[in-house]
């Protein structure tokens, strides 16, 4: 053991970069500025909708090839996604739901493909507009619907005691109209950001180690780092679902404030 | 600046570092307590509710990936002051 410490001093030690340096990029256009983050951003606008059009294309009742992917998409929201977070009448909504799903999916998943290495949503760029879309949209739901009862059941809510109805009023409000957007974004920011400092974290140490004495760790710093590079893929599906359920669930709220 | 009223600046500089390094680790520390008893328990009694139904199982995860979603907003938070405690 105390050989290893030796190595590790003798190797000059972990050294970890800034973050600056995990998730800032140089521009590959200058002159409008577009790094990696808005080409993913671009990649996961034209790329689930060059998959539909394809899909779209094909005649017939029964699907094959890319359609069944485009199908099996939308059946994966309205079943899900929709129904369960908002009921039958929600399925108008199903575009919105499933661009939010797709466009989070993308600009997540690139997190672990090779050459990207970084999920755009660990920038605060991208959740927040979609975030604020979904808050914009829910807010409408909620005034096209129920018209002024929408605003008046969230600050003046009939259900609670005369006495704490002000306290909880002030409280759904806060909660409804400011605090929502921001975990909304927030709760997908900081999932892909910690997702992508965890396997920065193994990456180094991987190299650090690798040299020297060290290697005979390597197995496990290395095994920890394929472990979690499957581990951020199956949070990649979950943090675009649950973004895309949230929304839903918004929506839902909004169409039928009664429960 | 004379020699000791830099020390001092220095010094206070580094109390200054010294004392959002400190925040940092207690910010995050303390923000996942909650949240990990929080899931915890959503998640065990989820697990009971499918043992109980398994019929069920498909509106119980569902119900409880948003719950979780929920509990753990309050572990991001955390996260998110630490970076930027310890980086900003």
């Amino acid at each position: 053991m105390n050989a290893l410490v030796l190595a590790a001093e003798e190797s000059g030690g972990l050294e970890f970069p800034s973050l600056s340096n995990l998730i800032e990029w140089k521009p590959i256009i200058d002159s409008i500025g577009l790094d990696k983050i808005g080409l993913t951003h671009v990649l996961s606008v034209i790329i689930p909708t060059i998959v539909f059009f394809l899909a779209a294309q094909q005649k017939g009742l029964v699907p094959s090839g890319i359609r069944t992917v485009a199908e099996g998409m939308i059946e994966f929201i309205e079943n899900q996604i929709i129904l369960p977070a908002i009921g039958a009448d929600g399925l108008k909504y199903l575009p919105l739901l499933l661009s939010f799903f797709l466009f989070v999916f993308f600009g997540n998943i690139t997190e672990v493909i090779p050459f990207f290495q970084m999920p755009a949503n660990a920038r605060m760029g991208g959740p927040v507009v979609i975030a604020l879309i979904a808050w914009a949209m829910f807010i409408s739901v909620g005034f096209k619907h129920n018209g002024f009862t929408y605003l008046k059941d969230i600050a003046w809510p009939p259900s609670v005691p005369l006495g704490l109805r002000w306290l909880v009023g002030l409280i759904e409000l806060l909660s409804t109209f400011i605090l929502r957007p921001f975990s909304h974004a927030v709760r997908l920011f900081a999932n892909m950001l910690a997702g992508h400092i965890l396997l920065v974290t193994f990456a180094v140490l991987s190299i650090t180690v690798a040299s020297g004495l060290m290697f005979l760790v390597l197995p496990f710093t290395f095994g920890g780092l394929v472990a979690f590079t499957a581990f951020e893929i199956f949070v990649s599906l979950i943090q675009a679902f649950v973004f895309t359920i949230i929304a839903a669930v918004y929506i839902g709220g909004a169409l039928h404030p009664a429960h | 600046m004379s020699i000791a009223a830099q020390v001092l600046a220095q010094s206070a500089d580094d109390l200054k570092n010294a004392a959002a390094a400190e925040g940092a680790g207690f910010a995050y520390g303390l923000a996942a307590i909650g949240p990990g008893i929080g899931i915890g328990y959503l998640v065990g009694q989820a697990v009971q509710a499918m043992a109980r139904q398994p019929e069920s199982a498909g509106q119980v995860q569902t119900t409880m990936f948003l719950g979780v979603a929920f509990t753990e907003a309050l572990a991001l938070i955390g996260f998110v002051v630490f970076i930027l405690l310890k980086f900003a």
